[in-house]
């Protein structure tokens, strides 16, 4: 997904589902399994390897937008389609943009949480600000 | 990606608002996918049918509002309620509006209102090698694998908009190469009275999804006389724990008659075993109930079919279900006009088990119904019923579950893969 976001570095070697691990009203993760728990993903990179679960997915992605609570770019190791859905839709519904850049593992291990970042994934870099 | 003359002019407007975004929307997942072009698919099926964030119930108003309608035959999943039966299964005057409000959008749209999560059992039926575009998991692996149609797995929204289209990104499980097995699981020491017990099968795909992961797995071994509703209970338990689209199972997938044709002629990069060891060890990470109270039964997780009616009804007819406890069975609208046609439901009504259609046992309102525990047939409901509803499990084949409804406490365990 193109566009280009600045925003903090929150990162996970963990998968993420959005479907049953985010809630949809505030942005924090709510799995008690997740490493990221009680983190909220609102306004921030999130860094995570891949989506997982449900193909509802998408639609809590949607939601975080309506409410503001959207992450501002996501950067993974691979995207699948279910999680793409969620930024597709919503930059064509909401005229939101929340860019997805995909990274080599190096490069994505590069990534650190707290870190100020800006995504261009319509050039497919990501600057490291701090 | 190329478009088609026609395809430009929808995404400049000039077939109506609601046919420019859903394009738009589509003709992005291709890019991103490095599809070449769209391809029709001959029918859809929607997952985003279940009211849960506001988001979903405004974009699918948003679409019929701007004039949305499918452009080939579309099937809708469930709601979160029965939608005819709603006092009954005692759901909130707010969130009924909302589900209502959902409902008007699709019917505005022509979708038709099958409310049902098994839509490969009656309705719109796909065949062999047919390009579709279904949402909902354990539909998606059955269309893939048991069909043998072709499906990607379709996220919530994307869904809509392919049925507006009637068309999607030609990649992934569209396309024959991807459909390839790359690993290998095989049945070992499982014998042929153990499948006599229908609960095997959902144990064994839960198996395979959490093997197989994203990827495409074939499985040897299973017997080819199974009844379709043992691969629908597989099929739902392999999409609950693997992000599973398909899977071949060697003498039942319909491009899998052979190990060789599933493979494409090629080794398998990793092969796994299944033992009743790991089928035993499956069963108790699906089972979280301590003791043996449970205080509801959910059968019906995928929709229960008529033959599985068929099985449940000789097994309670003229006995009660216990007052300790409450028996849900789920179905769609056709299947329940049937049996109250012949009469199943009137003897399963006397015995009170409680029929709905529409809904999903995995979205019961909470805020009237106050479960602790549930006992199940289903292995997604298990895997699922804590995260969703706060339910602990407990899993067993009908027949434990009818046993167990009717004394009031857990019942079964016996089966073969729990002996030494």
């Amino acid at each position: 997904m193109p566009g280009v976001a600045k925003g903090e570095v929150l990162t996970t070697s963990q998968p993420i589902s959005f479907w049953g691990e985010v809630d949809p009203a505030s942005g924090h993760i709510n799995d008690p399994r997740h490493e990221l728990f009680n983190r909220s993903v609102a306004g921030k990179v999130l860094v995570f390897p891949f989506g997982k679960g449900s193909s509802t997915g998408s639609l809590i992605i949607l939601e975080l937008a309506r409410v503001g609570k959207a992450p501002a770019a996501i950067v993974n190791v691979r995207t699948e389609p279910i999680l793409a859905t969620g930024p597709i839709v919503c930059k064509h519904f909401y005229a939101r943009e929340i860019p997805i850049i995909t990274l080599d593992e190096t490069s994505f291990r590069m990534l650190r949480t707290g870190q100020q970042v800006t995504v261009n994934a319509t050039e497919r870099v990501v600057i490291i600000h701090s | 990606m190329r478009l088609t003359d026609e395809e430009k002019r929808i995404l400049d407007g000039q077939q109506g608002g609601a046919a420019q975004m859903a394009l738009a929307v589509l003709v992005d997942l291709g890019e991103l996918f490095g599809a070449e072009e769209l391809i029709k698919v001959a029918q859809v099926h929607i997952d985003a049918t279940l009211y849960m964030v506001d988001a979903g119930l405004e974009f699918a108003e948003r679409m019929a509002a701007l004039g949305g309608e499918v452009g080939v035959p579309t099937s809708l999943n469930p709601s979160a309620i029965d939608l005819r039966q709603w006092e009954a299964y005692r759901v909130p005057p707010e969130i009924l509006t909302k589900h209502k409000r959902l409902e008007a959008a699709y019917l505005k749209m022509r979708a038709m209102p099958t409310w049902t999560c098994a839509p490969y059992q009656n309705g719109i039926i796909p065949r062999f090698g047919q390009q579709i575009a279904w949402g909902e998991s354990n539909a998606i692996a059955f269309a893939n694998s048991i069909i043998g149609a072709r499906t990607n797995r379709y996220a919530d929204l994307m869904d809509i908009c392919a049925a507006i289209i009637g068309k999607v990104p030609k990649f992934g499980l569209h396309l024959a190469e991807n459909r390839k097995a790359t690993i290998l699981i095989r049945l070992k020491g499982i014998s042929a009275q153990m499948f006599a017990n229908g609960a095997i099968y959902p144990l064994l795909g839960y198996l395979l999804g959490e093997m197989a992961g994203d990827q495409v797995a074939a499985i040897t071994g299973i017997p080819p006389d199974a009844k379709i509703d043992s691969l629908k209970g597989f099929c739902a338990a392999a999409a609950s724990s693997g992000a599973v689209g398909l899977f071949h199972m060697v003498g039942i997938t319909p491009e899998a008659q052979t190990l060789e044709m599933c493979l494409h002629q090629s080794k398998p990069q990793s092969v796994f075993d299944i033992t009743p060891k790991l089928i035993k060890k499956a069963e108790d990470r699906l089972w979280t109930v301590k003791g043996d109270a449970v205080d509801l039964i959910v059968s019906g997780c995928p929709h229960y079919s008529p033959a599985e009616f068929i099985q449940l009804v000789k097994r309670i007819k003229g006995k009660k279900v216990h007052s300790a406890l409450v028996f849900w069975a789920f179905t769609n609208r056709s299947v329940y006009a049937w049996i109250k046609n012949n009469g199943i439901l009137k003897d399963l009504t006397d015995a009170g088990v409680m029929v709905f259609t529409d809904g999903c046992p995995l979205q019961y309102p909470k805020e009237t119904w106050h479960f602790k525990a549930a006992m199940t047939d289903s292995a997604k409901f298990a895997n699922y019923c804590f995260s969703q509803r706060g339910l602990d499990a407990a899993y067993g084949s009908l027949e434990d579950c009818v046993e167990t409804a009717v004394r009031g406490k857990i019942c079964g365990r016996e089966s073969l893969w729990r002996k030494k």
